[in-house]
């Protein structure tokens, strides 16, 4: 239904740099532009990308009871994050299912921000609300832009566009100008950072990057391939309601004490299933040679019997092989073991891979 | 005295003497994007119009490139195993994907011809 699609604020601004659109989440999305996804890939990694990311959701939680209420939407101690800091976490359903992967980041005592997947938001928004009729907060979603500058040359990008990031270190976040939210984050494995801003700053900011012959716009394609070098989940592919924070491999962003304590939607079941031990993990897998394995292929082991399946798979530019993402059974898991996936009738070796494939290269202080 | 013909699938099919070279147009390699990987078919294999001949995977996804005639495949462009980016760089050239023996020059009468060609991708 493409009469459906969302459109993002600056969609005028691709066309002027002749984007080929796709649709992605229910959203009319830049795909690639005219350098294409190989070129892309490799400049955010060597330079600086500008990604407009608008179809993923700001949402400000704000009350008294704010912290109160994300510990319980999310398996998170809220009241322990420092002003500024953000944490990587989740909505759970009741059987520990991931509903979305989210970006927490705190504003202030009792005001936080909320970064949710695009095609989760609305979703999101339904479920928190619903929780949010215990606690005295107000759920806010936000109309802003949002864009991405990701690559080692994106500080000194916006610093000489005139932006501030202060002592931004990554996974920290403020608030630079009023209707502005500026995190060092993103989801590229290279240092960078996410600012949600109003339309009309946008423009004037996207015009004043794209002066500066370091950046150039880059399309989801190259996102894509970004986040799988890097070893990131793509919500809907690599982590689903039908897959839990433990199999996903994802426990380290659960504090230990959250845990425990069980006070979050899904602790219960998500107790259990660490109690029993996963039967599957999430693993990174090379394969021989060139040719691409893809999310949704059947493996199997040596003897040929079933052992789970590719949820992501392309080519790495920068890695220079083909790169992929899938759950194995855990007895299977360790990294160098030996799998098998059916391409066309062509049986493929892979290797379970330690993601992620390319060195993530954070700015942490 | 060589040929050109091309298919609504974004094939071209240069023919001489009796056997065809067959490769995708400059449009469709501009659509599919950067190219990782073509998997060639098997010298002396026989094919029938519409047989997935080659499959041709971008760093997105993989697509199939069909027989626009029937025909033996006589020759692949060995050099895409190495080079893939080739398609992207000259698909009507040094990006060819395989020579096919015509089995009925007939059908050639049912591609189109350039200006056609021309026509539907505006």
């Amino acid at each position: 239904m493409p009469g459906d699609l969302k459109h993002l604020p600056l969609e005028d601004s691709h066309v002027v740099a002749s984007a080929r659109f796709g649709a992605f989440a229910g959203w009319h999305m830049p795909i690639t532009y005219p350098a294409g996804v190989m070129k892309e890939h490799l400049h955010t990694r060597e330079r600086a990308g500008l990604f407009d990311i608008s179809h993923m959701k700001l949402i400000e939680v704000d009350g008294l009871q704010a912290a109160a209420f994300l510990d319980r939407a999310c398996p998170l101690d809220a009241g322990a994050l420092a002003a500024g800091q953000s944490k990587y976490t989740f909505l759970l359903a009741e059987d520990a299912g991931i509903l979305d992967d989210l970006i927490v980041t705190r504003l202030g005592d009792t005001r936080f921000m909320v970064v949710a997947n695009a095609g989760n938001a609305d979703a999101d928004i339904a479920h928190l609300g619903t929780i949010a009729k215990d606690f005295d907060v107000a759920v806010k979603p936000l109309d802003r832009v949002f864009l991405a500058l990701q690559g080692p040359d994106a500080w000194a990008v916006l610093s000489r566009a005139g932006i501030e990031t202060g002592a931004l270190t990554f996974m920290t976040g403020m608030e630079p100008k009023p209707g502005w939210f500026m995190t060092r984050s993103g989801y590229t494995g290279e240092d960078g950072f996410e600012i949600g801003l109003p339309a009309a700053d946008a423009r004037e900011l996207v015009k004043k990057l794209l002066e500066d012959d370091r950046v150039m716009w880059i399309g989801l394609a190259a996102r894509d391939s970004l986040r799988l070098e890097a070893g990131l989940c793509l919500h809907g592919q690599d982590i689903t309601p039908e897959t839990d924070p433990a199999s996903a491999g994802l426990m380290w962003a659960i504090p230990k004490p959250v845990r425990a304590a069980g006070g979050f939607v899904g602790a219960g079941a998500l107790a259990d299933i660490v109690a029993r031990g996963p039967s599957n993990k999430r693993v990174g897998l090379k394969a021989d040679g060139r040719l691409p394995v893809r999310g949704g292929t059947a493996l199997t082991d040596e003897a040929g019997n079933p052992a789970g399946r590719i949820t992501s798979g392309g080519f790495g530019p920068s890695a220079g092989h083909p790169v992929a993402m899938g759950y194995v059974p855990v007895t299977l898991a360790a990294p160098g073991t030996r799998l098998y996936a059916d391409v066309r009738g062509t049986r493929v070796p892979l290797d379970v891979h330690p993601l992620p494939f390319t060195p993530h290269r954070y700015r942490k202080g | 005295m060589a040929s050109t013909y091309y298919t609504e699938d974004h094939e071209w099919i240069r023919v001489d003497g009796g056997v065809a070279t067959v490769g995708i147009t400059d449009y469709a390699q501009e659509q599919l994007g950067d190219l990782v990987f073509v998997e060639l078919p098997e010298i002396g294999r026989t094919l029938a119009k519409g047989d997935t001949a080659v499959v041709v995977e971008s760093v997105k996804a993989a697509s199939d490139v069909y027989a626009p005639v029937d025909g033996e495949i006589v020759e692949v462009n060995s050099a895409l195993s190495s080079n893939p980016a080739l398609v992207n760089s000259a698909a009507t050239g040094d990006g060819w994907l395989w020579k096919m023996k015509l089995a009925d020059a007939g059908q050639l009468s049912g591609l189109l011809d350039e200006a056609g060609y021309k026509a539907l991708v505006g």
